[in-house]
């Protein structure tokens, strides 16, 4: 009963996605407010159906109705409640209703609060968000869905797969989705920006609230994944260079970009043809990324179970979606006039200066993506293109963008001073300096670009501060005085300062841990001594252990370091039953920013077992660098003016519409 | 400047960075691009030894030798040649004789594959997707090998053999 009115309200959604797709837009043509505000109601009714959906789909996992097929092959009873609960998005069928519930919160956050929108404004946005919204509903419905019964229901579950009952598990796709799908929302104000042909400062100002909401979550959402797929799969590497991974950070990428050049929009009122662009290839990156996960061209941990006619149903929605807009955008966008001129040294310069270099490292990953698969399609030859590639591309594009990071915010609009800046940046300059001497020292006879890439992280972090104490006039007047200037700094002043900074320190991670990872594998039996980096860890004993609906086998080390006890350290190998998989549950021991890092292989009969054990210099800056990023985010979003700003232009806007008719 | 001097500056810019990007972007493909081979495949190209490339097919049943201090040594088959593969360190959970499994490295002089990385797989129903295609191409495939769990029929049709297991 649950299922099929899941179902049922699945296919209502739809329903009302169809004329939320349509009226609106007739509406806006028949310039009718009560036809426009339809969208408004549908949006929210929409939201509600499809939130029932999920529910009841979360409901039937709670309750292992193994009646459900969904149900049956991702779920066990004696799985924890909250797999039970995560597992619902840990299946191709679960994450899709997940990924359109996402899309119809967006569109219900549209209609409820943006109330300061001009009416025919949010009637088109809300019209193609409907329009994507349709499409996926389609798909599920069709293809992929999550509520078909078997005919014999069986009395056990084929449990989920092992390597995804983690606790990232319930956050690392939510979050993804969030920010995947947020980008939805700048997409639909580009299309009715164009639809409508008319685009200016005040769309700029609402369109960035929602590409920094998106902006955040993608950032935090692909952080996570990175350090699940480091403790999880017992490998000790966080970034793979794997299509799936790579289908997350371009959208993040082209996000960047757009979040950029809509602060040149919206301060200046240039770059508006590039900023719709932007918008539009943002989404459409992000579609992409749904296409390479979903559609089974890509055999990873991310693809469950596929099925081609998945993936020709959501290449159709690519083709559709990606190539309408653009066709769109060819067609209206030199309707769009320009505006402000500006130098080109300039802060909008250094903004397309950081542009043109995210966008093209974009593209590097988008090649080194997509050409094997392109090949493959083409000639039928196999090539895998790896870390190397993307090393080699992608580091030379991202060093001179670093470089720039610091001058950019200390540059003024329309006409900047690079000199000034320059000597403005001199004490991140000197710090940069000592920074690689000192590494260098330190290090000597070691790796030679790792000093100089952490004096560039030195640069980026000390030149974010720079800026901040330049603003407030720091020792120049009196401490008090700076204090209160730092007090009325905008807040989206400090935003900028800890994205910034979190980029140096996310830099210095990367570095650190790639250059100065010290490893020992070898095979040790109970009493043994590994030495690592310092530590001495001891295997004093393998127990097994009972687990829910897995056996484990547990190996305890005492970790030691000049005689003295640090810590005991438990990694284990666990074999779930019900598959007859096996994962290997990592022991990590945070020291610091530092990690050591154990993985166990196989035990073999005369008691040894296979031990893999690393120690990772400030690993975790690797990760505290895009939560500082978020967070910089965040404040940025909490900004004033995006809170109390919009009303005033859109006013403008009104009395422009007004004129116009 | 005039707006078209300020136009070109920008133009020119951006040519120069996509200019270098492509630069990069051609030459890193010449470089570093690995090739997939199976074993019937590297007899056929003659493979010269210290050339990287991934090797892919079924770790032949028997042939699992581990050494001392997790040295390892298999034999990957697809049915028309084998091709001996040494390995160093732990390999992947779901490692197992008469699997499908992916190696990266190289050959060396006596005609060993050197491995320095052996691709976990993550589901014990999961066939690395070039390996079957390699296998369906020269005719080795067994329906069984590649079992989807996620297939409507199959799950319809063997819930308690699901339940079993």
């Amino acid at each position: 009963m649950i299922a099929e009115s899941g179902h049922y309200a699945l296919v209502l959604a739809l329903a009302l996605a169809l004329i939320q797709s349509i009226v609106p837009i007739v509406g806006a043509r028949w310039r009718d407010a009560a036809l426009m505000n339809v969208a408004r109601s549908t949006a929210l009714a929409q939201l509600l159906f499809v939130a029932a959906s999920f529910a009841a789909l979360v409901t039937l996992h709670v309750t292992s109705d193994f009646s459900v097929a969904n149900v049956y092959e991702n779920s066990h009873s004696l799985k924890p409640l909250l797999y039970k609960i995560t597992g619902v998005w840990g299946n191709h069928e679960g994450s899709m209703l997940l990924w359109v519930s996402i899309l119809a919160l967006f569109g219900g956050l549209v209609a409820a609060f943006g109330n300061n929108l001009p009416l025919s404004l949010r009637a088109h946005v809300l019209a193609v968000q409907a329009w994507v919204a349709s499409a996926f509903y389609l798909f599920i419905l069709i293809t992929s869905n999550p509520f078909l019964r078997i005919a014999n229901p069986p009395i056990e579950g084929r449990d989920l797969n092992p390597v995804l009952q983690d606790i990232g598990l319930a956050v690392h796709p939510p979050m993804l989705y969030l920010g995947y799908v947020g980008f939805s929302i700048s997409f639909s104000f580009a299309v009715a920006a164009l639809l409508e042909g008319r685009i200016d400062a005040a769309w700029a100002r609402w369109v960035r609230p929602w590409t920094l909401m998106a902006w955040i979550f993608l950032t935090l959402g692909i952080a996570m994944g990175s350090y699940w797929a480091y403790y999880e799969l017992g490998w000790g590497g966080w970034w793979f260079w794997d299509p799936v991974e790579n289908a997350s950070l371009m959208p993040w990428l082209a996000g960047t970009a757009l979040l950029h050049s809509a602060l040149v929009m919206e301060k200046r009122n240039a770059l508006k043809v590039w900023t719709v662009l932007l918008s539009i290839l943002t989404f459409s990156l992000s579609l992409l990324g749904t296409f390479l996960v979903r559609s089974g061209v890509l055999t990873s941990v991310h693809a469950f179970a596929t099925d081609p006619t998945r993936g020709v149903f959501i290449l159709l929605i690519l083709f559709v979606f990606i190539g309408g807009s653009l066709s769109l955008y060819a067609w209206r966008a030199p309707a769009l006039k320009q505006g402000g001129l500006f130098a080109p040294i300039s802060r909008e310069g250094a903004l397309v200066l950081n542009n043109l270099l995210l966008t093209t490292a974009c593209a590097t990953v988008f090649i080194g993506t997509l050409y094997p698969l392109a090949l493959e399609v083409l000639t039928g030859e196999k090539i895998s293109v790896g870390a190397p590639f993307f090393n080699f591309t992608f580091a030379p594009l991202f060093v001179p963008l670093l470089l720039a990071v610091p001058f950019g915010p200390l540059l003024a609009w329309k006409r900047g001073d690079l000199l000034g800046a320059a000597q403005r940046l001199m004490v991140a300059g000197i710090a940069a300096l000592v920074a690689i001497a000192l590494v260098f020292a330190w290090t000597y006879g070691g790796a030679t670009l790792a000093p100089l890439a952490i004096g560039l992280a030195a640069f980026v972090i000390m030149g974010a501060l720079c800026d901040l104490a330049e603003r407030i006039a720091l020792f120049r007047i009196p401490l008090s005085l700076s204090l209160r200037r730092a007090r009325g700094l905008p807040r989206a002043t400090w935003g900028t300062a800890f994205a910034h900074a979190g980029l140096g320190t996310a830099l210095i991670g990367i570095v650190c841990e790639t250059t100065w990872n010290s490893e020992y594998i070898g095979s040790m039996k109970p009493d043994d001594v590994a030495r690592v980096a310092g530590y001495e860890l001891r295997l004093d004993g393998l127990n097994p252990r009972q687990g829910p609906n897995f056996r484990e086998m547990v190996a305890q080390f005492t970790v030691t370091r000049d005689g003295q006890t640090v810590s005991v350290m438990t990694p284990s190998k666990r074999n779930f039953t019900t598959r007859g998989a096996s994962t290997t549950e990592a022991a990590l021991l945070t020291r610091g920013a530092s990690q050591l890092y154990i993985s166990l292989g196989d035990a073999s009969a005369d008691g040894t077992i296979a031990v893999r054990i690393y120690h990772k210099p400030l690993v975790l800056m690797i990760w505290w660098g895009p939560v500082l990023m978020a967070f910089g985010g965040l404040l940025s979003l909490s900004d004033r003016r995006l809170r109390v700003g919009a009303p005033k232009p859109a006013k403008a806007t009104a009395r422009a519409l007004q004129a116009a008719e | 400047m005039t707006r078209k001097q300020r136009r070109l500056t920008l133009i020119g810019c951006a040519l120069a960075v996509l200019a270098i990007a492509a630069g990069l972007v051609l030459s890193a493909l010449r470089d570093s691009i690995v090739f997939f081979s199976t074993p019937s495949m590297v007899a056929e190209k003659h493979l010269g030894p210290g050339k990287r490339f991934r090797l892919g097919g079924l770790v032949e049943q028997g042939s699992l030798k581990r050494g001392d201090n997790l040295a390892v040594t298999f034999t990957v088959g697809d049915g028309g040649a084998t091709l001996p593969v040494a390995y160093k360190g732990i390999l992947p959970d779901l490692f197992r004789e008469g699997q499908g499994v992916i190696a990266e490295g190289a050959l060396d002089g006596s005609g060993v594959f050197r491995a320095d990385t052996v691709l976990a797989k993550h589901d014990e129903t999961y066939m690395p997707k070039d390996v079957a295609d390699a296998l369906k191409k020269q005719g080795h495939w067994k329906d069984d090998y590649g079992a989807k769990p996620g297939n409507m029929p199959s799950a319809s049709a063997a819930p308690t053999q699901g339940a079993m297991r």
